[in-house]
């Protein structure tokens, strides 16, 4: 039992300078380079999952804008089919409206036209009729006034109509 | 069905083993046979647990077989000495090593002295401390003994362990780790992220963690190396000298790294009324030392006490199985004490894991007390 609980020299000696020259060596050879690496490894595992997270939120960014000017190409589209639409309508109506009052203006001309004709000819007609009638009436007359007796008796009736009394 | 089938294998190999070890006691084990020839346990055990001068491969007295270690020795009168502790000659309690005309060596329970002339002596009762009566001659035992030579090889096994996986990392940098560094990874990590960084703080953690996974895997290593059999029976973290000198360690680190907070608490600690001091400050400084030397205990008694449990089941069928006639007792103990055993060496598992990381914790723990700055 004596033995097992007095430290002996010779084992303290070789522990020791066994001990302090494997520390030493370990430190250099192993602990130095393994822990090194093992925060390196750490370092770059962390960056990596950095980066992948800023990639993440940087492609959700670009979808977003892409969203975005899908959208405004799309009102853009709109309003510009919008701004057409209307313009063609304007100038449908425009044309139609011209039209309208083209036609109009032209039937207002054809209708003095006609009425310059139509009073023209009613006055052609007329003077055509008066000499007509005047010269009915002077064949009639001429017919009717062609004997004397016949004078008489027109000149008869007439007096005869006339109220003389 | 397989729980059933191993525990038959268990039941077989016990009694099969129970005669072979019991006539091995009553016919060789002469070295633990005390004066009436009975087997001696305690001598039994202590032999297993103490450090040698040789590695105990098997059989006894005549019939041993060990592995020899290097014996150094070194005296004022006859400077330095080495040889081989097969030197040493015989199989008894003194066993003697003639060197030189004048100089002969005697091995007595694992304790060297100078024999002189008087080679006859009788050192059978003074087993540790050589006082005869003629001039005493102060002798330093510098052997690689077993525990010694069990701690250059578990050193050995670090630097090549250790060192192949910091060269896998330089020849994968960056990549995830492959084989060895990958079972050894855990561990690194579990000790910076779970031991020093905690209690010592991020930023100087780097500074004491070298001798953190040092002590660390020094002591896991060396504790299951205490758990293998046939191999001699390493008892590295058991032996008082070894623990002493990574406690005396972490005495030192702390005691040199210790500020201004540290030492203030230490000598004068605040917020404490004046009256108290007296019977403070001799605790704080008692506790300095008793802390190191706690940790010194701890290992050393936790690792030999695993050892002397499970020799002790040995000694139990050894003891059963001497007497002929109590020959169905040692079958029936041969059973149960192999059961405990396994029982027992898997418990020893977890205390070589357990102990080393207790030892580690405390040292990162004082460190931390140590380097601790104020903050109030």
């Amino acid at each position: 039992m004596e033995a097992l609980l007095t430290p002996a020299f010779g084992t303290v000696v070789w522990s020791t300078i066994a001990f302090l020259v494997v520390l030493f060596l370990l430190r250099k050879m192993a602990w130095g380079p393994i822990l090194q690496a093992l925060k390196e490894r750490e370092e770059s595992i962390a960056n990596a999952l950095n980066e992948a997270d800023k990639a993440r939120s940087e492609m959700a960014e670009l979808h977003a804008s892409n969203d975005k000017l899908l959208q405004e190409a799309r009102a853009e589209r709109d309003s510009m089919l919008r701004d057409a639409r209307e313009i063609a309508d304007k100038m449908v109506a425009d044309a139609k409206s011209k039209a309208k009052e083209e036609a109009s203006r032209e039937a207002d001309t054809a209708r003095q036209a006609i009425a310059v004709e139509r009073k023209a000819a009613v006055a052609e007609l007329k003077a055509e009729v008066a000499k007509l009638s005047v010269s009915i009436a002077e064949q009639l007359i001429r017919t009717e006034l062609a004997s004397p007796d016949k004078q008489e008796a027109l000149v008869a009736k007439l007096i005869d109509e006339s109220p003389l009394n | 069905m397989k729980q059933r089938l191993s525990l038959l294998i268990l039941v077989v190999f016990a009694a099969v083993c129970t005669p072979v070890l019991s006539s091995d006691s009553h016919d060789e084990h002469e070295g633990q046979h005390d004066a009436h020839g009975e087997f001696n346990a305690s001598d039994f055990i202590i032999h297993h647990i103490a450090d040698a001068h040789e590695i105990h491969l098997w059989g006894e007295g005549a019939s041993a077989v060990h592995i020899p270690l290097p014996v150094i020795l070194f005296s004022k009168e006859h400077g330095f000495d080495a040889f081989m502790s097969s030197a040493f000659e015989g199989h008894g309690e003194v066993r003697l090593a003639k060197r030189s005309s004048e100089v002969t060596y005697a091995l007595s329970h694992g304790h060297i002295s100078v024999q002189g002339e008087h080679a006859g002596h009788d050192h059978s009762d003074h087993a540790g401390h050589d006082h005869s009566d003629h001039a005493h001659i102060d002798l330093y035992d510098l052997s690689i003994t077993k525990s010694i030579f069990g701690m250059l090889m578990m050193m050995v096994l670090m630097l090549v362990l250790f060192g192949s996986m910091a060269k896998s990392y330089a020849r994968s940098a960056g990549q995830a780790p492959k084989g060895l560094a990958n079972a050894l990874e855990p561990m690194v990590l579990f000790l910076r992220d779970e031991v020093a960084i905690p209690n010592i703080g991020e930023k100087k953690a780097d500074k004491f963690l070298p001798f953190l996974m040092t002590v660390f895997f020094f002591i896991f290593f060396a504790n299951l190396l205490g758990l293998i059999p046939f191999i001699g029976g390493f008892n590295i973290t058991g032996t008082l000298s070894i623990t002493m000198v990574m406690a005396a360690m972490v005495f030192l680190i702390t005691a040199f790294n210790g500020n201004k907070h540290y030492w203030g608490h230490l000598f004068w600690p605040p917020g404490v009324p004046l009256f108290v001091m007296p019977i403070i400050i001799p605790i704080e400084i008692v506790g300095m030392f008793l802390k190191p030397i706690v940790l010194m205990i701890r290992l050393t008694a936790n690792i030999s006490a695993g050892h002397i449990i499970i020799l002790s089941f040995v000694s139990l069928i050894l003891i059963f199985g001497q007497g002929g006639d109590a020959m169905a007792a040692g079958f029936g103990i041969g059973i149960f004490s192999t059961a405990f055993m396994i029982f027992m060496y898997c418990l020893e598992l977890l205390v070589a894991f357990l102990q080393a990381f207790v030892f580690t914790l405390l040292a990162a723990i004082y460190f931390g007390e140590a380097t601790h700055e104020a903050h109030h």
